[in-house]
C-alpha cells in the first residue's frame, strides 16, 4: 500500500482541463505507430544497426510510447480541475478558422494574392467582432499592405492570380507581377 | 585584424545595415506586443529571406532575436503584462515601481540592464571566438552527437513538472524528422504510401504551425482584450547613469545570462530566476524586491538579454542550438547555405565577425529607438488581441505558402497550429518538438559517421571532449534522480500546509 501511495506522489502533477484527453489521444497515436513500425520502416540487409534506416523511428515512436504511458499515468494520478469538455469545444472552435484559413490558401491562386488578402482581412475583421468602419479600413489597409510588402517590394514566391488573366492589357503585366 | 576590416566591409553594405534597422526596430516592436514574440516573427519571416543574401537574411532575423526582450519590457513594467516570456520576472519589480509612479525609472533601468546585457555576452562571445576556434575543429562526429544528445536530455529535464510530457513531444519531434524518404539507404519511412510525405516533413511548416498558427488561433478563439492606455513622462536616460550603481549586479547576473545561454535547453528562464534569486540574497533591502527593487529590475533584464549572444556560442561552434529560436537560426544558417560548426570558424571568420558586429550594433540601435519613442510603440501595442490574430494568421501563410507555393504546406501547418493551440492551453511544451526534429537529425548523421570508426563501446569516448561530454551527461543523469529522491522526501515529510498545485513529476 505504501508502495503505491510513494508511487502516486511521483507522478502527482499539475493537470489542466483536458489533459488527460491529450495524453490518451497522444498514447493511441504512439501504440498506432508503433504498430506500423514493420510496415512502415525498413530494415536493410548486410547494413550494421546504427545505418539502419529503421533504427531512429523505432527510438522516436517507443520513447513516445513509453513516455506518453507515463504522461497518461501522471495525469490519472493527479487531481482534476473541472472544466474538461469546455477546454475540448475551445480546441474544437479554433477549427472554424482553420477552415477559413484553408479557403483563403486556395483562393489566392484563382483570386490573386491582394483580393484575396483584402477580402480575407475584411471578412475575418467583421467574423470576430470588428464592424467598425474604422476596424475594416484597418483590415483592407493591412491587406493591402501585406501584398504590397510581400508580393511587390520583397518578391516572395506566390503565384498570380488566374483572375488578372482577364485583365486589360494595361495593367495585366503589372498585376502578374505585383499584385 | 584583416578579419575585423573584412567582417566591416561585409556589414557596410547598405542591405546589411537596412536588414538590421528594420530587423532592430521591428524585433522591439514584436517584443513589446503581447502575444506575438520573436519565435512567431522569426517563423513568418523566415521563408521571405530566402531570396536575401545571406548575411542580409540572418542580419535580419538576428536583429528581431536580440531586440524582442528589450520590448517585451515595456509592457511588462506599464501594463504588468509581460511582452514575451522571458520578461515574466520583470513584471514583479518593473510594475510596482510603476504604481509607485517611476514608470520612466523603471523603463530607463530596464532598457540599460539590457544593453549592458546584450554587449556583454557579445564581448563574451568576441572573447570566446579564439577559444572556439581552437576547440571546435576537435568536434569530430562522436562529440557532436553527444553534445546533441546532451542537448535533447537538458531540454526534457529542464521542463521541471512536465518532463513526462517534454520527452514524449522531444521523441515526436525526431520522429517527424524522421518521416520521408531515408537519404542514405533511399527507403520510405512512414510514409503510408502518399506522395506528399515522401519529402518529409519540413522543419519551418513545423514551426510556422506551432508557434504563428497556433498564436493566431489562440488569439482569434479566445476573448478579446487590448492592453490599457499607458504614457510615459520623464527622462528615460537617466537609467544609464544608475546602472553605474549596480553594475555588480548587472555584472553577476549577465555572466550568469551568459553561462546558461551557452547551455543547450537552459535558456532565459532559468538565468532570470539564477540571477533574481543572486541579486535578492545578495542585496543590503531584500525586503523590496517583487515590490520594485531597481536591482531586481535589472538582475531579470540583464540576464535575459545576456543570452541570445551566449546562445550563439554552440551554435556558430558545433551547429547545435540549444532552444527553439537557435533552431530557427540554425534553419536560416542552413538556408541561406552558411553550415555553423567548426568549419565556420576555419574557413569564413570575416562572417562571424560581421555577425558579431551587427549584434553589437543592434544593440545600439535599439537603445537609441526605446529612448525616443516609447510612448509611440505604447500605441502601437494597443492593437486588440483578436486583430493581432487575424495579422498573425495572414503572415502566417505567406510564411508557408511562400515556401514552396504548396497547399498540402499550409495544411499540414494549419494542423500543427492546432496541436501547438492544445500544447499551449494544457500548458505543455513546444520547444522539445523543434529542438527533437533538429537534433533528432543531426544525432541520426552523426551516430552513422562516428560508429563506422568504432569498434567497442569504449571507443566512443576514448577522445577527450567526447568523454568529458559522456561524463557530463552521466552526472546530469544522476543529479536529476538525486534531485527527485530528495524532492521525493521532503514532499513525504508532514508539513502543516499542503499544496497539491505544485506538486510535480520527476
Amino acid at each position: 500500500m505504501r508502495t503505491i501511495k510513494t508511487l502516486q506522489d511521483l507522478f502527482r502533477r499539475y493537470r489542466r482541463p483536458g489533459d488527460i484527453i491529450f495524453a490518451l489521444l497522444f498514447l493511441a497515436l504512439a501504440i498506432f505507430l508503433l504498430t506500423q513500425l514493420g510496415e512502415q520502416t525498413k530494415m536493410v540487409k548486410r547494413t550494421k544497426w546504427y545505418a539502419q534506416p529503421s533504427l531512429w523511428p523505432t527510438v522516436a515512436v517507443y520513447g513516445m510510447f513509453f513516455f506518453g504511458a507515463l504522461h497518461y499515468i501522471s495525469s490519472l494520478l493527479s487531481p482534476r480541475i473541472p472544466g474538461r469538455w469546455r477546454e475540448v469545444l475551445f480546441w474544437l472552435k479554433s477549427l472554424e478558422f482553420v477552415a477559413y484559413f484553408l479557403i483563403y490558401v486556395f483562393t489566392v491562386p484563382l483570386l490573386g494574392y491582394l483580393p484575396s488578402s483584402v477580402l480575407f482581412a475584411l471578412f475575418l475583421c467583421a467574423r470576430v467582432g470588428f464592424r467598425s468602419p474604422q476596424m475594416f479600413l484597418a483590415a483592407a489597409v493591412f491587406g493591402v499592405s501585406l501584398a504590397v510588402i510581400f508580393r511587390a517590394f520583397l518578391q516572395v514566391k506566390i503565384p498570380s492570380g488566374q483572375i488578372y488573366e482577364l485583365l486589360p492589357d494595361t495593367i495585366r503585366a503589372f498585376a502578374l507581377t505585383y499584385l | 585584424m584583416d578579419v575585423f576590416v573584412s567582417g566591416l566591409g561585409i556589414l557596410a553594405q547598405w542591405q546589411v545595415l537596412v536588414a538590421l534597422l528594420i530587423g532592430s526596430v521591428g524585433g522591439v516592436i514584436i517584443g513589446a506586443l503581447p502575444g506575438v514574440g520573436a519565435a512567431v516573427a522569426i517563423a513568418i519571416l523566415l521563408p521571405a529571406t530566402f531570396s536575401f543574401e545571406p548575411i542580409v537574411g540572418l542580419t535580419l532575423l538576428l536583429g528581431i532575436y536580440g531586440s524582442s526582450m528589450y520590448g517585451g519590457a515595456i509592457p511588462a513594467i506599464l501594463i504588468n503584462t509581460p511582452g514575451t516570456a522571458v520578461n515574466a520576472l520583470t513584471t514583479y519589480d518593473g510594475y510596482p515601481m510603476t504604481k509607485r509612479g517611476q514608470a520612466h525609472r523603471a523603463l530607463s533601468l530596464a532598457y540599460s540592464a539590457s544593453f549592458f546585457g546584450g554587449v556583454f555576452s557579445i564581448l563574451c562571445l568576441i572573447i570566446l571566438s579564439p577559444l572556439l576556434a581552437m576547440v571546435a575543429p576537435h568536434f569530430g562526429s562522436r562529440e557532436i552527437f553527444l553534445a546533441a544528445f546532451m542537448g535533447i536530455l537538458l531540454v526534457v529535464l529542464a521542463h521541471r513538472g512536465q518532463t513526462f510530457a517534454a520527452a514524449m513531444l522531444a521523441c515526436l519531434g525526431i520522429f517527424l524528422n524522421t518521416v520521408g524518404l531515408e537519404p542514405v539507404k533511399y527507403t520510405r519511412r512512414f510514409t503510408f504510401d502518399q506522395s506528399w510525405l515522401t519529402s518529409g516533413v519540413d522543419l519551418i511548416v513545423v514551426v510556422l504551425g506551432l508557434f504563428a498558427i497556433s498564436q493566431a488561433l489562440l488569439l482569434l478563439v479566445d476573448k478579446d482584450t487590448a492592453p490599457p492606455k499607458a504614457h510615459v513622462d520623464g527622462n528615460l536616460t537617466t537609467g544609464l547613469k544608475e546602472l553605474l550603481g549596480l553594475k555588480r549586479i548587472a555584472t553577476v547576473s549577465s555572466s550568469i545570462g551568459v553561462l546558461m545561454g551557452m547551455i543547450p535547453g537552459v535558456g532565459e528562464f532559468t538565468s532570470q530566476f539564477l540571477s533574481y534569486t543572486y541579486a535578492q540574497k545578495s542585496s543590503k533591502t531584500p525586503e523590496k524586491f517583487g515590490k520594485g527593487s531597481p536591482e531586481g529590475l535589472v538582475a531579470s533584464e540583464a540576464a535575459n538579454n545576456a543570452v541570445p549572444g551566449a546562445a550563439m556560442i554552440p551554435l556558430l561552434a558545433l551547429g547545435i542550438p540549444g532552444e527553439a529560436l537557435t533552431a530557427m537560426m540554425l534553419s536560416v544558417f542552413y538556408v541561406h547555405n552558411v553550415i555553423p560548426g567548426p568549419q565556420l570558424f576555419a574557413n569564413q571568420m570575416d562572417f562571424v565577425m560581421a555577425l558579431y558586429m551587427a549584434l553589437i550594433l543592434l544593440n545600439v540601435i535599439v537603445l537609441v529607438f526605446l529612448l525616443f519613442s516609447t510612448n509611440l510603440l505604447l500605441k502601437i501595442i494597443q492593437i486588440p488581441t483578436r486583430f493581432l490574430g487575424l495579422m498573425i494568421l495572414m503572415l502566417s501563410f505567406v510564411g508557408v505558402y511562400s515556401l514552396r507555393n504548396s497547399a498540402t504546406d499550409c495544411m499540414l501547418a494549419a494542423g500543427f497550429g492546432v496541436f501547438g493551440l492544445i500544447l499551449k492551453r494544457l500548458n505543455l511544451p513546444v520547444v522539445p518538438i523543434i529542438l527533437g526534429m533538429v537534433l533528432g537529425g543531426i544525432m541520426e548523421v552523426k551516430l552513422r559517421s562516428a560508429m563506422a570508426r568504432v569498434k567497442s563501446p569504449m571507443d566512443f569516448v576514448d577522445r577527450p571532449i567526447a568523454a568529458i561530454l559522456a561524463l557530463m551527461i552521466l552526472l546530469i543523469i544522476v543529479m536529476h534522480i538525486r534531485t527527485l529522491i530528495n524532492e521525493h522526501k521532503n514532499r513525504i515529510r508532514p508539513e502543516p500546509t499542503g499544496d497539491d498545485s505544485t506538486t510535480q513529476q520527476g
